[in-house]
Formats: structure tokens, sequence, C-alpha cells
């Protein structure tokens, strides 16, 4: 008997629900259509463009008809070594400079967090690296590389160069001279989002540690890292897709120099300079792909780690 | 309290960026302006009524030139321009570099955008930017014949007078007279060894004084300014024109000698960062005194001589570059004025750009602003010759040589991207022969 009614009366309990949750999906979808449509037209409209432009021979300043080449960019891609130099190039850059922001960044945020006398100015006076517009940064910077720059200058006068050096323009220098300026640069951003993090963690916690007479380096380990790990995700994920996307240092440290291309610089001469539009396409994708790997490591080790 | 200080910080960071970046604006802009002395007033601009009647409250934008005081001869001749005709001339100074200019106006011109009515072109690009410039020849035909022909013809694609030719270049050699004597000798080198001999010489005996002085700067940076320094090695030593009848020829025995024995100099009489120096740092580094020689352009003459900008007034001089085994040359360069085919002022346009390339106001650039004229008559004018010693027939009449801009057509840029990468790797360190077959390669793929 009961086992008859019970099916009878689910379906239409769940016929009514279905109609409430309908309307309700309805409206959700109605709510969502701008800015749905605003994403189509700012981000899926160009990536889709592109991915058509790399099939295809179109240039920049090309009278011919554009025509379908199939995978042909791809296969030129995957035997181009200057793109092969671009990506190893980018990703040193990428692990020097993010592993350095982040050590460097974590202190920082670590000390300003603590409360000492002037902190307010602190925090204010650390962000200015992070104010100044890059390629103002980066041109004060190149004249203070130069063999003939503050740093030789400074680096003679205190016998730790034995001669002025030249940092951008010697190959075996010129990665580190362009990751310093963005440590330099960066640092502070890491700073801010890590000390966003830091403050959340109540303060409660280290009062009940300290009572159990946790020392602070246990402290940190057991407390302050745990709960930091989510600012700490956001942090590694923003400058690591930020960095392998770097162009404006490395254009203004050494333009189009062989060996010290990042991809972005490498894309962006091959489509404005020379104008081959289809092919720098498809390095724009290739660069999108290897972006979208980095973000599903990122990704897999958070579920990993959050676990 | 959290927002307050959060706002606090905020405000303080962003005043003290501001600040910062004006600091580093103003101290760019500062020598440009010192350039500024007007001593010689922008001519009038001919038969300025008619125009006026014409095209009098039209305005049109102008992508001009940032090298050195160019930027305040530019302003100076529209504000004439202006004045005259009622047509206001928007004056943007281009990207230095001539390969970020030919990209800028490549992206301009394929997205079919009127943004620039007038714009100065390399004498270079005439012929991949042809398809998106107005033809010329039915209104200023007739005024293009007083020019150098040669030119001229450049400047002509498929019989459509493409652009104007504005002022012509070509390289020189700047050299101290006062060291030279100094040390003895009594006249610039002949050949390259003999300028390294000489600029090693001064060099050692100057550094005891001047730890920032070396004996010779020039372009080796990585971008097009190298492919023309480059060229006049190679012709001044017998190696050809990286491209010659159509074949490519850049991997030589004879180039590939001349290339080494730069690289060997690198360093030793050169600051090390000539690598990454362009026309800029090498004229300062010349007219702040802590070079011996320059190779560069003659608008280098102007600022040496310009006592706001330069420690070398009446201390150096000009000549024929050195040359190895071949003979001296000059790599020309130099500027034409085109009009954007997008442009929805085209006869206003073309009226600036007459005044622009007339022959007084070639005469008002060639005294204030050391341009080569491209019209013959203007550049044996006598007041000219003596603003510009290097117009003096033996160094005028020097062999001028041109980059590869023929061959190539609309891949020129391309082309000279390979040319300078590679040499710029050679003068960083790589032996010539291990970089020459790469550069050859791309240039015939480009080629094919």
């Amino acid at each position: 008997m009961s086992t008859a009614a019970t099916p009878a009366e689910a379906p239409r309990r769940r016929r009514k629900s279905t109609k409430l949750k309908r309307r309700q999906t309805r409206l959700a979808w109605l709510l969502l259509v701008p800015s749905l449509a605003v994403v189509a037209f700012v981000a899926l409209y160009p990536l889709g463009k592109t991915v058509f432009q790399s099939f295809t021979d179109e240039e920049f300043l090309g009278l011919n008809p554009v025509s379908w080449v199939g995978l042909e960019n791809y296969k030129d891609l995957w035997h181009d070594t200057t793109f092969r130099d671009s990506i190893w190039t980018t990703i040193k850059f990428t692990v020097i400079t993010v592993a350095f922001e982040f050590v460097l960044g974590l202190a920082i945020a670590l000390i300003v967090n603590s409360s000492f006398k002037g902190r307010g100015v602190m925090r204010a006076v650390m962000l200015i690296p992070w104010a100044i517009p890059t390629v103002v940064a980066a041109q004060m910077w190149k004249s203070m590389l130069q063999s003939n720059g503050v740093i030789s200058d400074a680096g003679v006068r205190l016998h730790i160069l034995s001669e002025p050096h030249a940092w951008i323009a010697d190959p075996s220098t010129a990665l580190a001279a362009v990751a310093a300026v963005d440590i330099w640069k960066t640092t502070p951003f890491v700073a801010l989002l890590l000390l966003a993090g830091l403050q959340v963690i109540p303060h409660d916690l280290y009062e009940a540690a300290e009572v159990d007479g946790a020392n602070p380096l246990q402290q940190f380990w057991r407390i302050t890292l745990p709960l930091l790990w989510p600012a700490i995700f956001v942090t590694l994920i923003f400058r690591t897709l930020d960095a392998l996307r770097v162009f404006d240092v490395f254009y203004v440290f050494f333009g189009n120099r062989l060996g010290t291309q990042s991809m972005a610089i490498y894309a962006q001469s091959t489509i404005v300079g020379d104008g081959y539009v289809g092919y720098g396409a498809a390095i724009s994708m290739a660069i999108f792909l290897i972006i979208a790997l980095f973000v599903v490591i990122y990704l897999t080790f958070q579920r990993l780690v959050m676990r | 309290m959290k927002h307050a200080s959060v706002r606090l910080v905020a405000g303080v960071a962003g005043t003290l960026a501001l600040v910062a970046s004006l600091a580093v604006a103003t101290a760019g802009t500062a020598g440009n302006q010192a350039q500024h002395a007007a001593k010689y007033p922008a001519p009038k601009v001919p038969g300025a009524a008619a125009i006026k009647a014409k095209y009098g409250g039209e305005s049109i934008t102008f992508i001009g030139d940032s090298v050195g005081g160019s930027h305040a001869r530019d302003l100076a001749l529209a504000k004439q321009f202006t004045k005259d005709t009622g047509i206001k001339v928007k004056v943007v100074p281009h990207p230095a570099a001539s390969d970020a200019s030919y990209s800028q106006l490549a992206r301009v011109f394929s997205s079919k955008s009127s943004s620039f009515d007038v714009a100065m072109i390399d004498v270079v690009w005439p012929g991949a930017f042809a398809p998106y410039l107005v033809d010329l020849k039915p209104k200023l035909g007739k005024a293009a014949k007083q020019h150098a022909q040669g030119i001229v013809q450049n400047d002509t694609v498929d019989g459509k007078l493409v652009a104007m030719p504005w002022f012509g270049d070509f390289g020189i050699l700047y050299y101290r007279t006062d060291l030279l004597r100094k040390y003895g000798y009594t006249a610039p080198p002949k050949t390259w060894t003999q300028l390294f001999a000489m600029a090693k010489k001064i060099q050692d005996g100057e550094q005891a004084a001047n730890d920032k002085f070396y004996g010779f700067v020039f372009q080796g940076n990585s971008y097009e300014g190298l492919t023309c320094d480059a060229l006049e090695w190679y012709e001044s030593a017998g190696a050809g024109g990286f491209i010659d009848n159509g074949k490519v020829t850049i991997d030589n025995p004879k180039g590939a000698r001349i290339l080494d024995q730069f690289r060997a100099q690198i360093g030793k009489i050169t600051p090390r960062d000539v690598t990454t120096y362009q026309e800029g740092e090498a004229h300062t580094a010349f007219v702040e005194g802590n070079a011996a020689f320059m190779r560069n352009w003659p608008y280098a003459y102007s600022i040496g001589q310009d006592p706001k900008s330069s420690k070398i007034v009446g201390k150096f001089s000009v000549t024929v570059l050195p040359h190895a085994s071949g003979k001296s040359v000059g790599t020309v360069g130099g500027w034409q004025l085109a009009v954007n085919r997008f442009s929805k002022h085209v006869d206003a346009s073309i009226e600036f750009v007459r005044y622009m390339t007339s022959a007084p106001v070639q005469k008002f650039n060639a005294i204030t602003n050391t341009n080569v004229p491209t019209i013959p008559a203007v550049a044996r004018d006598k007041a000219v010759v003596k603003a510009n010693p290097y117009l003096k027939p033996e160094i005028a009449s020097v062999m001028r040589v041109t980059r590869p801009a023929n061959s190539l057509k609309a891949h020129y840029n391309e082309g000279s991207k390979a040319i300078y990468q590679g040499i710029n790797q050679i003068l960083n360190g790589r032996p010539a022969s291990s970089v020459l077959p790469s550069i050859e390669s791309k240039l015939e793929r480009i080629l094919r």
C-alpha cells in the first residue's frame, strides 16, 4: 500500500518543485544574459577569432586574400627554435621571479603585520615600486644597470665588483637583471596580497598557542601557514600568470634581441613587426595552452594540499 | 579604521609614484627644450591665403620626429603653418626606434584608421606601405622635380608618388679634433684598423682622468640602426650589401672577418653596453665628452654644437667613415612625408606636405637641425654648407649604400630583423661563422 502511494506522490512533489525550479532557472539565465554577452564579446569572440586566424596565412599588410592552411602554422611552430628559446626564457624568468617575490613578499607581509610604530607609513612606502608604471621603472633600471650606471659604480666602490659590469648587454647576466627589476617591482604586490590573508587569521589562535607554550616558529608552521594557504595560492597563481605573459620590462631592456625574448615579445614581434597574423595567432594559442597548463598544475596541487 | 588606513596607504603610494614618474618624464624633456632656441625663424607658407580660404579650420595629425631637437623643429614649423593657413596641426612624435615606428604605422594602416593624416616614413618603407598612401603625383609632381631624383624614384611605387622626400641622411664619422691633436694625430682615420688603434691610444690616455671615457661608440642594439651600421662595415670591406642582385650574400668570408674584428673591440675600445646603444645613447656619450669617435647621422652635429647640451662645442669635426679592403661608404637613411589614404583631410594634408618639403623649409631644417636637404640646390646653398660641414663636396660625395629594401619589399622589416638580431649576437660574443649561416637561411626563406 504505502509502497504504491509513495511513488504516486513523489512525482507530483517533484513536478511541483521542478516548476518552481524551472522558473528560477529561467530567471537566473535571464539575469546572467548581460554578463554572458559581455564575456562572449570581450573574451570568447577574440579567442575564437585567434583560433580561426591560427589556421590561416593572414598577413598584416598583405594584399593577397587570406586562405586556410590547416595545421601548417602549428607544424612550423613545432620546429621554431626561436619560439622554443622564448619558452625557456619565460619559464626561467617565471620560476626565478615568483620564488623570490614569494619569499620576500611573505617576509615583508609578516613584518608589517606585526604592530610597531610607524606601521601605516611603512605599508604606504613599501607600495611605491609597485605604483610606478612598469615602463618608467624599467627605463630607470636600464640606465642604472649600464656599465657606467650607479649599480656598477657602487659595486666597484664597495669592492664587490672588480670592474664595471654591463648587466643588460652581457648575455650571462641579462636574465638576472630583468628578473631583479620584476622582483623589485612586484614584491610589494605579493606582500599586499599576503598581508590581506594574514589579517583575517583570528588573533586568539596565537594567544591560545602562546598559552600552550608554542614558540613563534611553531606558531608560524602550525597556525599562520595553514591558514594562509588560500591567500598563498591566489598570490602564486596571479604572479605566475603575470610572469608568463611578461612583456614590458623585456621590451624596454632588450627590444628584439635574440635569446632574451619572452613569449609575449616573440608573439608581438611576429604579428606587429613582421606582419604574420596567422602564425602569430598560432604562437598566441601556444602561449594560451602553456599558461593553461600552469593553471591546471596549480589547481591540482591546491586540491591536494587543501585536502 | 582599517578602511581609513587602506585609503591612506593607497593615497600616499599613488602620490609618490606620480611624483616619481613626473620627475622621470621632465628629465626626459629638459634636453629637448634646451634645443628649442630659435636662431632662425620658420619660413612663411607660400600662397597661404588661397589655402586658408579652402581648408582653413580643418585639423590634421602629423606623426613627426623625436630624435634630438627634431620634435622642436616640427613644432615650430607646424605652428607657422597653422598661423598662416588656419589648418590646425597636432604633432605627435613617433617612437625613436624606427622599427617600432614601422609597427605603429602598420597597425594603423591595417585597421584602415584615420587616426593620423601625415606621417614621416623611412626610406625603406614606401614599398610596404604604398597601398595605404595617397598618390601625391597630381598635386606635388611638379614640386618633386626639384628633389634628388634617386630619392623620388625610391618614393615612386608602380608609377605613384606615395611619399615626398623630406630629408636625407647618411652615416658619417664624428671625431674629437682636440684629442686627435693631443695624441699626435694630424688626420682622422682612413681605415677601421687605424680607427681601432687611435681609439685605443686615446682611451688609454683619457681613462686615467675619466673612467667613463671610451674610444668609439656606434649603434649596436638589436634594432634597425644596427642593420645600417653593419651595412657600412660590409660595403667598406668589399663584402657586399647582404643581398645583391636578388641573391643572399651575407654569409661570406670578408663579412665574417669584419664582423669578428668589430666583436673583438666590444668592451675594449667601446663601452661593453654599446650592444644596447641606439642613436641617442651614442650621441649622449659623445657630446658629454665620453668618446673619441662616433658613427652617427648628421642630426647629431647640431646637438654637438649646442652649448646647452654639449661639452664639446668647437672640439669635434666630421668626415667619411673608415673602410677596410673596400671604399668608404655611408648607409642611406632619410625620411619622407606621406599622406594616409584613409585620412579625412587629404587636401589639407597635402598642403602641409607641400610646405614641409619645400626649399625654404629644407633650408630651415638644414641650418637649425642639421638635416641633409633632398633638394640639391638647397644642399649647395652657402649658409647651409656653413652650418653643415658634412655637405662639403669631399664628404657629401661619399658612396651611398642602400639597405636591401628593394629585394625584401613588404618583408623588409622581417629581413632586417634577421640581420640585426644575428649581428647583435655576434657583437655580444658569438663568432660570426656560427651565426651568419642562420641569417643567410632566414633571408633566403623570406625571398622564396
